[in-house]
């Protein structure tokens, strides 16, 4: 009796409404605000449980809002890729929720949280929006409420740097904005189903793919549009680094993998070898890039770039078992990216520098957060037995079975040059510098949280059959299968 | 006639782009992304009335909740760009983001 309760409970819709209320709640009573704030956070993850026991028992599942059914109405939809998605924020969603209650002081509570809850409604109402208009309305607030948390870290350079994520950000969804229009002109709709059925490739929809695909790869932060990516990164406060890494330029990346699969009529081929290879810079620039880097926080926000990349691989592969493979990186990077940028916080906050040269003796006085940040290095590098390694073990698969062996070349390269910068930190972590410094305490919460991120990057690869097996519900890929088939 | 607005919109969105990359002073920038807004909002409601004697409504809904979010992020925009003046005394970025 119970359990068919839960069965019929619209999780959908209650996923995306607990943070927009947590957030009012937070903003209303700042004075509970880390209270609210952490409350809100364990209840959504209680309720995504709730939506996965949903879907794995009754398969993809779709919501009307209100009881408006599709042109009018407002339409939600989960299959196994968007809740692998939405599992994904919360997961991380949490621990950087743990780490903030830590991490920020009185004042900087008082707007943090709002702000993260806003932003996490925005993801998930994101990855379950069934079309195209609401994916902006989506884009546009997560835009904003990012944009706002960079901003709370003061000073000029954080200033600057949210100055400039806000106007790439608004560039990006406004031609993002005219791309919709192009496709509502031709085919009347803005539900996802519907423009796929009626879609064509007449010139109107041909320079809407271009509009939607440039703005969206310009706030993925491809190469050669990923400058504005390592300033705001690395200037933000360390949970919100931590989120923007690993949420924030995923969303716009699964929009892309969306339309790419559900809605882009095709010729894709030449256009998914274009992306591959600015992928494949993307791997090599961020990774050279990431070497050079004398921060430790700029260093980690460049070899997002580089990760950035690998995800594009899957492109020109374009095969049920690349898109996993890509998918796994997504999953991987996010905890192993957020467990990172959190002990580069903890290290940031301890000698009050992050200068990588200037380590001094980390690993001994932070042994802990040292090892977050190599086990989360081994993720990015892609070793076994981590998540990273299953990602790039499927793509790397995928491209052999197509016999395009140059982008395995690729995936070893990137695995080299992440090892490089990964081992210039944790090198420089453990000798003494002649300029002792003032030491802070770091809270145990702030360096276990790291910690926990950086095993949960190593475990999600020893559990591969279980998000495996999820991304499959609703089969979100089959449609590039039956494309690929009938040419 | 609605081709003709749909155009100017086009025009509106790529002038705003234009003034977006060359000029450095931040007020300009803002306004040059409202301008691009205007453009796609202007290409929406011209397109709504191609066909029919009853112009579409759904297109319109879809330009009012974009002056919603326009609104905000000019705000947004504002309060940084004056908060950037209050700090560091520069209305314009940086040219090379610091490392």
């Amino acid at each position: 009796m119970l359990t068919m309760q839960v069965q019929n409970v619209p999780w959908l819709v209650i996923v995306i409404t607990l943070p927009l209320v947590g957030s009012l709640l937070c903003f209303l009573l700042p004075q509970q605000a880390k209270k609210l704030g952490l409350m809100t956070a364990f209840t959504i993850a209680a309720s995504l449980i709730g939506l996965l026991f949903q879907v794995l028992d009754q398969g993809a599942q779709r919501y009307t809002v209100g009881g408006w059914d599709a042109p009018l109405g407002i339409n939600l939809y989960v299959d196994g890729l968007s809740l692998l998605l939405l599992l994904m924020t919360a997961l991380v969603g949490l621990g950087i929720s743990v780490y903030a209650t830590a991490y920020f002081n009185r004042d900087k509570t008082v707007y943090y949280w709002p702000l993260w809850l806003l932003l996490w409604s925005a993801l998930n109402a994101l990855f379950l929006s069934a079309d195209l208009f609401n994916l902006y309305v989506c884009l546009e607030l997560l835009g904003l409420s990012a944009v706002a948390l960079v901003a709370i870290a003061g000073g000029a350079d954080a200033l600057g740097a949210a100055i400039r994520y806000l106007l790439v950000s608004l560039l990006g969804s406004l031609f993002y904005l005219l791309g919709v229009a192009l496709i509502y002109h031709s085919v009347a709709s803005v539900d996802i189903i519907i423009v796929a059925e009626r879609i064509d490739a007449t010139p109107p929809i041909l320079a809407a793919m271009g509009l939607m695909s440039a703005g969206l790869l310009f706030k993925t932060a491809l190469f050669p549009m990923h400058f504005w990516l390592p300033p705001a990164h690395a200037n933000a406060p360390a949970p919100v680094s931590a989120l923007l890494s690993a949420l924030v330029v995923k969303a716009s990346f699964y929009i892309l993998l969306r339309l790419w699969l559900d809605v882009f009529p095709l010729p894709q081929e030449v256009l998914g070898q274009f992306l591959g290879l600015l992928g494949a810079a993307a791997v090599i620039w961020g990774g050279v890039q990431a070497l050079r880097q004398t921060r430790l926080k700029m260093l980690i926000a460049y070899s997002t770039v580089a990760q950035i990349g690998y995800l594009f691989i899957a492109f020109p592969l374009a095969t049920s078992i690349a898109w996993k493979g890509a998918l796994y990186l997504l999953l991987s990077h996010a905890l192993a990216k957020s467990a990172m940028f959190m002990a580069a916080g903890n290290i940031l906050h301890f000698g009050g520098h992050d200068t990588i040269l200037k380590l001094d003796r980390v690993a001994q006085r932070l042994p802990l957060t040292v090892a977050a940040f190599s086990l989360a290095g081994v993720s990015i590098m892609g070793l076994p037995p981590s998540g990273g390694f299953i990602g790039k073990w499927l793509l790397l698969n995928a491209a052999l079975q197509a016999g395009e062996w140059w982008w395995a070349l690729v995936l070893i390269g990137g695995g080299l040059l992440s090892a490089g910068y990964i081992f210039k930190v944790v090198g420089f972590a453990f000798t003494q510098t002649e300029a002792s410094h003032e030491v802070h305490h770091v809270p145990a919460a702030m360096q276990w949280t790291a910690f926990m991120m950086a095993l949960a990057a190593i475990l999600v690869g020893l559990i591969a059959p279980w998000p495996l097996a999820l991304m499959d519900i609703g089969l979100p890929f089959e449609m590039v299968v039956n494309k690929g088939s009938n040419g | 006639m609605a081709f003709f607005y749909a155009l100017t919109g086009v025009a509106l969105f790529t002038l705003g782009l234009y003034a977006l990359i060359i000029y450095a002073h931040l007020m300009r920038k803002i306004l040059a992304i409202n301008i691009m807004g205007s453009g796609v909002f202007l290409v929406l409601v011209a397109l709504a009335a191609r066909t029919q004697t009853v112009p579409d409504p759904v297109p319109h809904a879809m330009v009012i909740t974009g002056i919603v979010v326009a609104v905000s992020a000019t705000a947004l925009a504002l309060a940084l760009m004056l908060r950037l003046l209050e700090v560091s005394g520069c209305e314009e970025l940086a040219e090379e983001p610091k490392e």
